[in-house]
């Protein structure tokens, strides 16, 4: 097997892996991370969630051979539990979880589509949000976490501008 | 049920209850009322009836390190914050630098199962006292050290002083000084100068759990760790035909294929080969399946015509001779699961003569039990370990896994063989909800009062919990199978399924009848709120019908036959702040409107809610639900609305999609394709939850107090909506138009 | 040259004056023959003025024609309109059909009912857009107009005007829609066929009227009419390419009525795949109808079809042949590289799902050579079938295929489709298609 090499979280990554195996279960077993998880293995649920590139992708349906020499995204390249990121910091603050462990999958699924719509509408959250499934009945909380990211992540961007 | 104590008790029972946070409210319970000098280890309180010494819940090592130890489990209920707060208040520390140990057999005292309400109630009444006794050791040895009285020391944040002296925390109390008995009177700090008790504590596992930490069974990770998977028979009654065993030996990474009875299973190098080989494994394994179950539309028949076991719950009064009118309806609901978003799992490791165990469980020393009863071995040589998975909401396949994670270990001795539940055995293989029918009968006067009441339940079995080995799963597949623990009816008050079936109501005459089938052709179990669920979906909506039937308003004709005022309270909260009166009809838009009392003991709930209903495509949506509720008196509003919020929304999944597929002989839901949940489009619009205080009164379990209301709410609002009576389970698109074109 | 007087004809301002009275005469006529009267309007009639039995007739009938598709915004209150429906000729909206009397239908009488669905014209006496397609309509049975209106006028009323169409100039000026229908709308009745069994003859009926299927499953020409000539040689709607119901079926394995009517009532049947699409939305429509319309509709349909063809029997054998290998075979010959990157992203991304053959969970899918889409004439459904995925609409249980857009690169998705073309349909290459995904990717969304 020739080793595969991408981008995670800003760092380049080379596993010698079966290309067919899954990015889930590389990310997981061979790099680590802990954040997409095993959910249903067949891009119903969304606790895979990760990002590809810009846009939001089901890890555990998309081989690790398709993103080779690609930008993968991950919870943990977005912040650490001292110092998280805008969108897991709207999560923290509204409490935006039970059991949690969907969360990881929602807070890329938000973070992607708030990076393609900074202002989304309620409807579009619910739509765009809707592959992600959340058991405990979280819902109104991670749409309010999801609104209050918008907002976070809008006063990051204007605080960086020059 | 409040405790009856005097009025000295009962601030004792404040100054100890008013302490704790959290989701979690303490039942009341009877405090020891001797003296200090003798306190028998049997009126101890809480879970100290099973361990009385202080170390087995506080320890402290010669650093000062806190670690605090229950045997309840962390369900992503926040107990574990929960407790930690109990205990930093009691022994004057920042929580954080309290550790946390929960739930294992070799390290944790042994507290049965972790079910919801009751955890602090056992737990933290234990773990308060113990850390009050600690912090009284603690200041008595200070002031030997010292020289001083101990009402000189103060004591703050892991450190003992008075005056120029000092001492650490872990300076002071080393070796035996803290195995000691507990006290029933061991002095509890004073509420009014608590500093983390009482006060909205974030939860400490969100941060983590938001950016990617470990935090799972799911994440553990150990050295020399290999995977399993397991295969499923094809259906409950399935067995195996022809199985190749050597095509799967031979594929990449595979260390063994492991088959006994009808028990497979494989064990790989790498987590995808072994998912290489399940899918492998379900292709070609041939299965001869006998049909067993009910034919499509046959469900409920075979329910009531099943054998049954039958008690009367309640009775009371005589049905009048000379009544009115007598209305009768029947309610019904099928197989639902639990489906926890993540499938379940656990890690084994069999060496020599021993086993350990990582589980999500709900009762280590219960599954350990199990499990050793499985490999036929000691209890003692069975550690069972609790890591928390994802919501179970009751008995899904945490234990189940676990004992195929045992089996697969002792075929791979030496390495802790993971084993991960694909989403189609979850899906096919959990223990359910069990199908129920609910059928009532009320008679009313000429006045239009109900003047008597029948209520018939059929239900199955609610809890199939380990037990023995033969209720795990592979227990029952193996070659050598073992026998289930014969299925009982759980005991009033609490009940099974015939929880809840009790009206709160005062009618002059009833009689509630519990019908247990314990023949289960599906295996059923603990699914949040038991039979409360569907006696309160069945009661709630009845009481509407009737009042309908009168042409009397809903609330009115609830509250005519209320007596409880924390009752009328809550009902009553809950329509102001819905706008009940004001209301005004839209087209496709109705009102409804359900109570009840979490197993006439607990909670207290009153949910209004406006719901919309599509006649085209037969869709029903929650616009808004308003929510009263009384637990006691309250410790932390976020948690009671948390409870709230997410018990709406997950009833209003259940009553709207919810029901597992199956054929004659097999489940055939198997994805989140074929047994649909609700998805952020079909979530309510808006939930506001309003909190009735009772600062005095007893704290009452929350947890499972919405359900009930919310599937009698969402159907009395589509009836106001569009004039039809649903009462079959769940209210699918399909039924709607079905019952809309009747 | 002669000394006669010259001839002279009429001035030149008389001449162009002519010419002027005569085209203003042709205009003139031709705005009569474009003029239709006002009905009368009438007060909304009471729900409880039709029989709830003729009402039920209506709502099955509506589902056949499904209205829904274009009356009824996606989560938007039931017919009130505001769909936009993208034409060649620009952007036509569906309007308001529930009975609201200011911005809906309620002041409508029958008769204005009938003339709509059978002239296309409003009560008001304007033209209607055959976006709206009044050329099927026109051919449905008073009878069941009368349910249909029953349906319409007992539904929640909800106001809601429709936004103002978008058309390519001059074709906002509706009298023009008049010459259209000179040339294009057949108001001849069908004539039932003697010879054939009368459920043929319903289901000819039905979809040749309310459920005007060759809307999408015929070609259109350039004056966006219908290709008589061309009936259910296949077409387009939204988008997706819409396969042939004829002759020309790309279907790999042929249909029988058994097999149609589970397709049309729940999207799946044995063997072939699963409704995608605009089809998803007909499917939910005749979910709704009678069993009987919907065996009618089969019927003809299976007729339509016809006997397999020597050349669509062949194709029926080498698609089972390929579908009951194990695996689609590697690829080989011209373009190896893209045939070599697309034979790689089906193995990792598809073949697991896609090799074990349709089981119950939806990890087990069709294998492609039975998949219509690859056989299509060309790649646009394919390509949004890969891109967004197939999930049971309205939270109902089904199949589901995930969406592959986000994890796919162009090049990718691009070397996927030529691959499959090969081993899955063994046809011959869609020309451009990277060209195809481009469009698909590029194109503003609904």
């Amino acid at each position: 097997m020739t080793a595969l090499a991408f981008d995670v979280n800003g760092r380049t990554q080379s596993v010698d892996v079966d290309p067919a195996t899954p990015l889930l279960y590389v990310l997981r077993d061979d790099l680590r991370l802990n954040g997409a998880k095993f959910g249903c293995g067949l891009g119903q649920c969304g606790a895979c969630t990760v990002i590809v590139d810009h846009g939001a992708v089901l890890s555990c349906i998309t081989p690790v051979s398709l993103v080779v020499g690609r930008r993968v995204r991950t919870v943990e390249g977005l912040g650490r539990a001292d110092r998280p990121g805008p969108v897991q910091q709207a999560f923290i603050d509204e409490q935006a979880a039970q059991c949690g462990y969907c969360i990881a999958g929602m807070v890329m699924r938000a973070q992607a589509l708030l990076e393609r719509t900074p202002n989304p509408t309620d409807d579009e959250i619910r739509r765009e949000m809707a592959i992600n499934l959340c058991r405990c009945g979280t819902h109104l909380r991670i749409l309010r976490a999801v609104r209050r990211a918008a907002s976070l992540l809008a006063a990051s961007v204007r605080s960086s501008a020059p | 049920m409040t405790a009856r104590v005097d009025r000295a008790a009962r601030r004792r029972l404040l100054a100890a209850g008013g302490a704790i946070v959290v989701s979690f409210p303490l039942r009341a319970a009877p405090l020891a009322r001797t003296s200090a000098a003798s306190a028998p280890v049997a009126q101890l309180p809480g879970s100290l009836k099973s361990e009385p010494f202080i170390d087995g819940w506080i320890r402290i090592d010669a650093l000062g390190g806190i670690t605090v130890f229950t045997g309840k489990a962390e369900l992503g209920q926040g107990i574990k914050t929960a407790l930690i707060q109990v205990a930093a208040e009691q022994l004057l520390v920042d929580p954080r630098r309290v550790a946390i140990v929960a739930a294992d057999t070799e390290r944790t005292p042994d507290e049965g199962y972790t079910a919801g309400s009751h955890s602090m109630q056992d737990s933290g009444t234990a773990i308060r006292l113990a850390a009050a006794q600690t912090r009284a050791i603690l200041a008595s040895r200070a002031a030997m050290r010292f020289g001083v009285g101990v009402e000189d020391v103060l004591l703050r944040d892991g450190v003992a002083s008075a005056g120029v002296h000092r001492a650490g925390y872990g300076e002071l109390v080393t070796g035996e000084v803290l195995h000691v008995r507990a006290r029933a009177d061991a002095p509890l700090r004073d509420p009014r100068s608590h500093f983390v008790s009482g006060k909205a504590w974030s939860r400490i596992d969100i941060p983590a759990k938001v950016s990617g930490a470990a935090a799972y069974v799911q994440d553990l990770r150990l050295e020399g760790m290999v995977h399993g998977r397991v295969l499923r028979p094809a259906g409950p009654n399935a067995t195996l035909g022809s199985f190749d065993a050597s095509a799967i030996a031979a594929l990449p990474g595979v260390l063994k294929v492991v088959q006994d009875g009808r028990f497979v299973g494989v064990v790989a190098q790498r987590e995808w080969q072994a998912v290489v080989a399940w899918r492998r494994m379900t292709q070609i394994a041939r299965w001869d399946e006998t049909p067993s179950l009910p034919l499509p539309g046959t469900l409920y028949r075979s329910l009531r015509e099943a054998p049954s076991e039958d008690s009367v719950i309640a009775e009371r009064g005589t049905p009048p001779l000379d009544a009115t009118t007598s209305i009768s309806a029947a309610y019904r609901r099928p197989y639902q699961a639990h489906a926890s978003i993540g499938p379940s799992c656990a890690v084994a490791r069999v060496a020599g003569n021993t086993c350990t165990v990582w589980s999500h469980t709900q009762g280590v020393f219960p599954l350990r039990k199990a499990i050793a009863e499985l490999l036929r071995l000691p209890a003692e040589q069975v550690r069972c370990i609790h890591v928390e998975g994802s919501g179970c909401y009751g008995h899904n396949g945490a234990d189940d896994v676990a004992a195929d994670a045992a089996l697969l270990a002792r075929a791979w001795p030496g390495r802790p063989v993971r084993v991960q539940w694909m989403r189609e055995d979850e899906h096919a293989w959990e223990p359910y909800g069990p199908p129920m029918i609910a059928e009532l009968r009320a008679t009313l006067d000429a006045s239009g009062a109900i003047v008597d009441w029948a209520h018939d339940v059929w239900s199955n079995p609610h809890s199939t919990r380990p037990g023995g080995a033969g209720d795990l799963l592979a227990g029952t597949l193996v070659a050598d199978a073992f026998v289930p623990t014969l299925p009982k009816p759980l005991p009033q008050p609490e009940g099974g399924g015939d929880r809840n079936a009790i009206p709160l109501y005062a009618f002059p005459s009833l009689r509630i009848t519990h019908h247990f089938l314990p023949r289960m052709p599906l295996r059923t179990s603990a699914l949040r709120s038991l039979g409360a669920y569907h006696n309160v979906f069945a009661i709630e909506s009845f009481m509407d019908e009737l009042a309908r039937a009168g042409k009397v308003d809903p609330i009115d004709f609830r509250l005519r036959h209320m007596r409880d005022p924390r009752a009328q309270a809550v009902i009553g909260l809950a329509a102001e702040r819905f706008g009940w009166t004001a209301w005004r009809p839209r087209a496709g838009r109705g009102r409804g409107f359900a109570f009840a009392r979490y197993k006439n003991l607990a909670a207290y709930a009153a949910i209004a809610m406006e719901v919309e209903v599509r006649r085209d495509s037969g869709a029903v949506r929650v616009v808004r639900a308003v929510a009263a509720t009384d637990s006691g008196e309250i410790v932390n509003p976020d948690g009671i609305r948390n409870q709230i919020e997410g018990g709406i929304v997950q009833a209003t999944s259940w009553t709207l999609f919810e029901a597992v597929a199956f054929d004659a002989t097999r489940v055939t839901s198997r994805d989140w394709g074929g047994y649909p949940i609700l998805r952020f489009p079909q979530a309510p619009g808006s939930i506001d939850v309003h909190l009735v205080d009772r600062p005095g009164e007893p704290f009452l379990g929350t947890g499972e107090a919405a359900q009930g209301p919310a599937a009698a709410a969402i159907a009395n609002g589509v009836a106001d909506a569009v004039g039809v009576r649903l009462r079959d389970i769940p209210f699918t698109p399909a039924r709607v138009r079905e019952a809309l074109a009747a | 040259m002669s000394s006669a007087a010259p001839r002279r004809g009429p001035a030149p301002w008389l001449r162009a004056s002519r010419v002027l009275v005569v085209l203003v005469a042709l205009a003139l006529g031709a705005l009569a023959l474009a003029w239709r009267p006002v009905i009368d309007p009438v007060d909304p009639p009471a729900a409880s003025a039709f029989a709830p039995e003729l009402v039920r007739r209506g709502a099955q009938l509506a589902g056949v024609g499904n209205c829904a598709a274009c009356h009824t915004r996606p989560e938007g209150p039931s017919l009130a309109g505001g769909v936009a429906l993208s034409t060649p000729f620009g952007v036509v909206y569906g309007t308001n059909i529930t009975p609201e009397p200011e911005t809906g239908i309620g002041r409508w009488s029958e008769a204005a009912f009938v003339r709509a669905m059978r002239r296309g014209v409003d009560r008001e006496g304007r033209h209607l857009y055959p976006a709206f397609p009044y050329d099927h309509f026109v051919r449905t049975a008073d009878e069941d107009l009368h349910a249909l209106y029953a349906y319409l006028m007992t539904r929640d009323a909800v106001r809601a005007p429709a936004p103002e169409n978008r058309l390519l100039f001059p074709l906002g000026f509706r009298p023009l829609i008049a010459g259209w229908k000179l040339l294009f709308l057949d108001t001849e009745p069908l004539a039932p066929n003697p010879r054939s069994s009368a459920e043929w003859n319903r289901g000819a009926y039905l979809v040749q009227s309310l459920g005007h299927c060759s809307s999408c499953h015929s070609p259109r020409e350039v004056l966006g009419n219908e290709d008589r000539v061309r009936y259910l040689d296949g077409g387009d709607a939204e988008g997706w390419t819409v396969p042939a119901l004829n002759v020309k079926s790309p279907s790999p394995l042929p249909w029988n009525v058994e097999q149609l009517v589970s397709y049309l009532r729940t999207g799946i049947a044995r063997d072939h795949a699963i409704a995608g699409g605009p089809m998803q939305g007909v499917v939910a429509g005749l979910a709704t109808a009678s069993a009987a319309d919907v065996l009618a509709i089969a019927v003809y349909i299976d007729s339509t079809l016809g006997s397999p063809t020597p050349s669509r029997q062949d194709l029926a054998k080498a698609s089972r042949a390929r579908a009951s290998q194990p695996t689609l075979p590697p690829a080989v010959g011209p373009g190896d590289a893209t045939l070599a990157l697309g034979s790689n992203v089906y193995a990792h991304a598809c073949a697991a799902c896609h090799d074990a053959g349709r089981g119950p969970s939806s990890s087990s899918a069709l294998q492609l050579p039975l998949a219509v889409a690859v056989h299509d004439p060309d790649p646009r459904s394919l390509i949004r079938i890969v891109l967004g995925g197939i999930r049971p609409i309205d939270a109902n249980a089904g199949r589901w295929m995930p969406a592959f857009g986000d994890a796919l690169t162009d090049e990718q998705l691009v070397a996927l489709l030529a691959y499959l073309r090969r081993a899955a349909a063994g046809a011959p290459p869609w020309p451009d298609v990277a060209a195809r995904v481009r469009e698909v990717r590029t194109e503003p969304p609904a």
